[in-house]
């Protein structure tokens, strides 16, 4: 029984670890979205540049590749990073790339409407941004935001390349020690789909809060 | 040069949307409390004077004056350079404009589309804009609204709160751009009603966009008939509408009388 005991042990520090990565991860890729989501909508080309470039370059490779880079490649010149480290930066830049796009398309979706009259109540540019189009983009963006979100959670397994024991390496571990391919395939099955559960949950909740006053007629109101 | 006195002024202001000329050498002057209703046939730029005003569009030539100052320019040495934001940001506190569509803020309360402005621009206290916020939905007969979201109000009421929220920040020139094209007919009386007490209360400059003909004859001081991007023709509403000068004025009368709208 004991034995047992160590395998479920292994299953719940492996997905303890899957929720660590897919939680910091997760603030990474947000922090990115927003910045280079934000930037890309400037109407000067010098500030689109860099977030553009950075965008298309994590969009563009694999994020098998950039793992790979992050954990084996970037020691070579001068930056070590734990595989922790390089498997919360490398899922967060990969999927805030992706989710950059969400902000941008949210933020370039808020009608002309709603920044002229912010513009006639005399707003900064800040504070239009804050008071008026970010709110309403903010709704816009969490049912994609949401999905990303789990996206980012069905890449984890793959940090198990730079040595992180997650829920998926762990698993496979107990699988191979006990030989019971069926309960080890099962839990994993179990377990990934109760956390995106929780995941789309959690924006659920979050969207019926954003959304208030913007659930019915059409959103220039 | 009686500047002081004058609320708004264009002098030799263009247009141009590429090749095409939207106003051309347009020149205008409005006395502080003056109410200016602008007339004309659609395309002939009585909007693009309105934006240009809110700072919505900038101008190719000329230069326009609100209160005496440059809008779309600053003084430099002896001539002028085009503004900057912080220009435009000290100028804007002047103007106030109620938009055809209402553009309210959906995802504020009825409320808080009135008090947040003046909390967030003019930094007023929340107890002081909760208050005058009140008031100001009583004034265009919304009171029991306040907790509504704008989705749940009909046109005309969505237009009244539009109002409300610009009158909140005090600006000295009001500027309505079409008010109640977008509205189901049985609706624009309850919005014109709300125009009307704030015409008949004096201080404010209007300057008012719209088809609306009886109406302007009724609160204005003036009215300015636009095609083409010019001033074709401008005097005291009895002498537009019962004597217009100019045959494009006649013409365009005809027409709105032709389609069935009372300009009397």
């Amino acid at each position: 029984m004991s034995q047992f005991s160590d395998y479920a042990w292994m299953i719940l520090d492996g997905t303890w670890v899957t929720v660590k990565i897919t939680v910091v991860a997760s603030v990474v890729a947000v922090i990115v979205a927003l910045l280079t989501g934000v930037a890309r909508t400037s109407k000067f080309f010098w500030i689109r540049l860099g977030p553009t470039l950075f965008v298309e370059l994590f969009r563009g490779t694999s994020c098998y590749v950039q793992l790979f880079w992050a954990f084996f490649a970037l020691p070579f010149i001068g930056i070590s990073l734990t595989p922790f480290v390089a498997s919360v930066l490398v899922l967060g830049a990969n999927v805030g790339s992706y989710g950059s796009e969400v902000v941008r398309g949210a933020i370039a979706g808020v009608p002309r409407g709603q920044t002229e009259a912010s513009v006639a109540l005399n707003f900064t540019k800040l504070q239009r941004f804050r008071h008026v189009v970010f709110p309403q983009a903010l709704v816009a963006m969490l049912p994609p935001a949401g999905n990303l979100f789990i996206d980012l959670l069905k890449l984890t397994p793959l940090t198990s390349l730079i040595t992180m024991s997650d829920l998926t390496y762990n698993a496979m571990a107990v699988r191979q020690q006990t030989g019971s391919t069926f309960i080890a395939l099962a839990t994993i099955l179990v377990g990934y789909f109760l956390m995106s559960s929780a995941i789309a949950w959690a924006i659920g909740r979050i969207e019926r809060r954003a959304s208030r006053g913007l659930e019915t007629g059409p959103r220039a109101a | 040069m009686s500047d002081r006195q004058l609320a708004v002024e264009f002098r030799g202001v263009s247009k141009l949307y590429g090749a095409l000329a939207v106003l051309k050498e347009l020149s205008l002057s409005v006395p502080q409390g003056e109410k200016i209703a602008l007339i004309g046939p659609s395309g002939s730029g009585k909007t693009t004077v309105l934006r240009i005003l809110m700072t919505l569009e900038t101008i190719q030539a000329g230069t326009v004056w609100v209160k005496g100052e440059p809008l779309w320019h600053m003084p430099k040495g002896d001539g002028l350079a085009p503004a900057t934001e912080t220009h435009l940001h000290a100028m804007r506190r002047h103007i106030g404009m109620v938009f055809q569509h209402f553009n309210l803020f959906p995802h504020m309360t009825v409320q808080e589309n009135v008090a947040r402005p003046p909390q967030i621009v003019l930094g007023v206290t929340s107890g002081e804009a909760e208050q005058r916020a009140q008031d100001l939905l009583r004034l265009v007969g919304l009171a029991q609204k306040g907790a509504s979201y704008p989705a749940q109000l009909s046109g005309g009421q969505k237009q009244r709160v539009a109002i409300a929220r610009a009158l909140a920040m005090q600006p000295a020139i009001m500027l309505f751009d079409e008010p109640t094209s977008a509205l189901d007919p049985e609706l624009v009386e309850e919005v014109l009603a709300v125009l009307r007490d704030i015409a008949l209360e004096g201080k404010t400059t209007m300057l008012l966009v719209t088809h609306e003909m009886s109406f302007a004859r009724e609160i204005s001081d003036r009215i300015l008939f636009l095609d083409g991007g010019a001033i074709v023709e401008e005097g005291p509403p009895d002498q537009i509408f019962s004597d217009p000068k100019e045959e494009r004025t006649r013409l365009f009368l005809k027409k709105i009388i032709a389609a069935g709208h009372r300009i009397d």
